[in-house]
């Protein structure tokens, strides 16, 4: 039995699944506890076959690697290739949409369109590309080529890094971090991490800044971007999330991964009147889509789909006994899944090109035929729902509502009204003392944690202390499920002068935006709040902090690179792995803070961390001469 | 009674059980605050290379007549009555290191500064031995000497 998660509906699965013996992401990660200690404090070094090089943290045994590398040098290394990785992930994702984007320009692609022919001129402007007198898919055409070639770039700097404030472009610069293209920066962190050639701890560092920037200002804001031109910008939209919205009676269709591409077709397909008859014709009354993990966040967004769960909830889902299919692409799927699946008719079929799973069907998928694999994919889903054994059936009832769709532009209108379309609103709230600032709270569910409980926590803390809150990802599925996504929220949980603005606007006190990549429409609000003035004139000036309390995966470590690097102060629940080197974790925790204006924090209780939050935007507040907080407790 | 044996056959000598032995031994018990500690806490236990492929753990082997209690002219080293384990007193070790001398598996770890010697105590506080539990190949045992044979034969 594995340990108690905290979670009454984890915990409910999990007793099905000890029953049955099937092992789960907690089982398996009690077999592992405890963790190796070299590892976990990063001075475990398997770059060259010298090794492997493991330095004693008790300072008793080996303090050098065969090499000669030391602790700084081989935790700022690890560190390194990690970023590297996190930014390849987001900027493949990129990568895969500027593609799509201009197979569509080409007339390649007939199942994709523009659903955001605005957004795409706005973008097409930024990169330079003439529009006057062009069509749509001309457009689309020059700007997937330009998008492309920033991927192979070799000199010069990236497009979107013009968006940042000044005073971030001249630290990155300064600093020597500026990235040149997009590969490039992914190629370079692991050629200068060879054994033998960059080990000046510092230096070494540079190349998890530089590729993280990739990441942020780069891949992933690409993704952001061409995922709103090519499927539409979110609008607010109501949704429910939670594993209660499997359906007793009808086709359970779970979308799990990362990439729009896929599961943005699914959507379409699923709403075909032929297969919705197929799933009738079998016995079912419709077909039920919902998604976990970042795929969930990027249907949710868009169209409303219910968000079944987490990270971490994806092996649950299969013990519900009530999912016909799970349709799978890159990132964060656990290679579990087949084996939970063989005590239960879940069929399990991947599609990238990218990840194959020993035990799932593979049926790839591309963009020329993609509506036609979509459909394919959903046809052996639906023929599945007869093989549904009902006596193995246990959906929870629990499910929560909640409000997401919120994005960089919309937010516009959410404060403003039509009236007054602006960040003035959000900047004003923050001048005048309502709103203390704002806090992203982001990424992965961890069982080193409490199963999201961490998330729901910290964030409850932040509103209750006016601090507006914007999330992505597992993080924002965590606090869904917590209730925290919905406008009264604001009335149970909100300090004050938070309600205040939440009750005239009527948003929630926590803003949803998306899925990991989407970490960037937090870059860009952030950009248009130091354009909209009054509150810095740069982001590190802003009163604003990031975290994630429960972060597990590689883009995480990316993601928080680039904040920090971008200004802002980011807490993480458990230390990255550097700690065994004491030069690594301060330099990153204080010395890099005034290079960059930003700097890491580890905070393994929700609450402390919170406040270590709150007491950064306070520094800040005080750093503009802002008034008081108008609601402030006394 | 109960000891931790090691298999020679499983043992990767990883350090494992090093690193959870001076965790254990810590005044905060946790890895990433233990290192930060001064003085670091020290392990009782040293995993060892013998040569290609073969490695071993080894600490305290709790001997029934234990060399280094004999040789302890303080009275700091002794024999448990009740557990049969061989245990140490350190307000009445004088750092003569007789024990260390004479301790024929080098279990006995010297802390110069202060002028004592530390040894496996077997973690009172746990059920099982700290180094025990992180093995990751499962190679340290906790049991009698016949349990473990048996286990070893299978």
């Amino acid at each position: 039995m594995a340990k108690p998660t905290g979670n009454p509906i984890n915990d409910k699965l999990l007793e099905i699944a000890a029953q049955n013996n099937i092992s789960t992401v907690w089982d398996r990660f009690m077999e592992q506890e405890p963790h190796c200690g070299f590892g976990t404090l990063g001075v475990c070094c398997k770059i060259c076959n010298l090794g492997p090089c493991r330095i004693d943290p008790f300072g008793e045994g080996a303090q050098k690697g065969a090499c000669g590398a030391d602790a700084d040098t081989i935790s700022s290394r690890n560190l390194v290739r990690n970023a590297a990785a996190g930014a390849a992930c987001h900027s493949d994702h990129g990568r895969d949409l500027a593609w799509t984007l201009l197979e569509l320009g080409r007339g390649h692609v007939k199942d994709y369109s523009i659903k955001d022919p605005a957004k795409l001129k706005k973008l097409a402007v930024e990169f330079s590309i003439k529009i006057d007198g062009k069509g749509d898919l001309k457009i689309a055409e020059e700007l997937g080529e330009v998008i492309l070639k920033e991927y192979g770039q070799q000199e010069g700097e990236l497009t979107l890094t013009k968006r940042a404030p000044k005073k971030q472009r001249d630290n990155w610069k300064k600093t020597n971090v500026n990235p040149r293209g997009i590969d490039i920066e992914v190629v370079q962190a692991m050629s200068r991490t060879h054994i033998g050639c960059d080990n000046e701890y510092k230096h070494v560092l540079e190349s998890a800044i530089r590729a993280s920037l990739v990441d942020g200002w780069g891949g992933s804001m690409i993704a952001t971007d061409l995922s709103d031109i090519l499927f539409g910008s979110p609008e607010p939209i109501r949704a429910e999330v939670n594993l209660g919205v499997l359906k007793e009676d009808e086709v359970n269709i779970l979308l799990h991964g990362h990439e729009p591409i896929l599961s943005d077709i699914m959507v379409t397909a699923s709403q075909d009147k032929e297969l919705v008859e197929l799933a009738k014709k079998y016995g079912a009354k419709g077909i039920n889509l919902s998604g976990i993990c970042c795929t969930a966040a990027e249907v949710l967004m868009r169209h409303g789909v219910p968000m079944a769960g987490s990270f971490l909830q994806q092996e649950l889902a299969i013990i519900t006994g009530a999912v016909e299919a799970m349709i799978v692409d890159i990132q964060c799927i656990m290679p579990s899944l087949p084996e939970v699946a063989k005590s239960f008719h879940t069929k399990l079929i991947s599609t990238s090109p990218k990840a194959k799973f020993v035990g799932m069907e593979h049926i790839e998928f591309h963009e020329k035929d993609a509506l036609e694999t979509a459909k394919k994919i959903l046809r052996i889903a639906i023929e599945n729902y007869k093989n549904r054994n009902r006596s193995k059936v246990n959906i929870p009832k629990e499910k929560m509502t909640l409000v997401a769709g919120f994005t960089m532009e919309n937010i516009f209108y959410n404060l403003g009204g039509s009236f007054r379309p602006s960040y003035r609103p959000l900047n004003d709230a923050i001048i005048s003392g309502r709103i203390r600032g704002v806090a992203g709270v982001i990424g992965c569910d961890n069982p080193k944690n409490e199963s999201g409980l961490c998330h729901a926590e910290m964030v409850k803390e932040l509103i209750k202390n006016d601090v507006l809150v914007v999330q992505t990802g597992c993080s924002g599925s965590a606090c869904a499920k917590a209730g925290l996504l919905t406008p009264e929220a604001a009335f149970k949980f909100a300090g004050d002068g938070l309600k205040e603005i939440c009750e005239t606007v009527g948003i929630p006190p926590v803003l949803h935006t998306g899925s990991c990549v989407d970490n960037t429409r937090i870059l860009t609000a952030c950009c248009e709040m130091v354009k909209e003035g009054g509150i810095g004139n740069s982001i590190d000036e802003l009163p604003v902090a990031g975290a994630a309390p429960e972060w597990m995966s590689e883009k995480a470590i990316a993601i928080g690179w680039y904040f920090v690097a971008s200004g802002i102060f980011v807490v993480i629940g458990t230390p990255l792995r550097v700690m065994g080197s004491k030069n690594v974790t301060n330099y990153i925790c204080n010395e890099i803070e005034p290079l960059y204006g930003g700097k890491w924090a580890f905070e393994g209780d929700p609450i402390k961390a919170a406040h270590l939050m709150v007491e950064h935007i306070d520094k800040k507040r005080e750093a503009l001469k802002l008034k008081p907080l108008i609601c402030a407790k006394v | 009674m109960k000891k931790i044996y090691c298999n020679i056959k499983k043992c990767l000598g990883c350090g494992s059980c090093e690193i959870a032995c001076a965790i254990e031994h810590s005044k905060s018990r946790e890895l990433n605050k233990s290192i930060a500690e001064s003085p670091l806490p020290v392990k009782r236990r040293k995993a060892e290379f013998v040569e290609e492929s073969v490695s071993i753990s080894t600490g305290c082997h709790h001997c029934e007549n234990a060399a280094c209690v004999t040789a302890c002219m303080s009275g700091a080293m002794y024999k448990d009555k009740k557990t049969a384990l061989t245990q140490h007193d350190k307000d009445r070790c004088v750092g003569c290191w007789m024990c260390i001398m004479t301790c024929p598996f080098g279990a006995v770890t010297r802390l110069r500064e202060e002028k004592i010697v530390l040894k496996c105590d077997l973690c009172p506080d746990r059920d099982k031995p700290a180094c025990v539990e992180a093995c990751q190949t499962k190679s340290l045992f906790l049991g009698t000497l016949k349990e473990f044979t048996k286990i070893c034969s299978t």
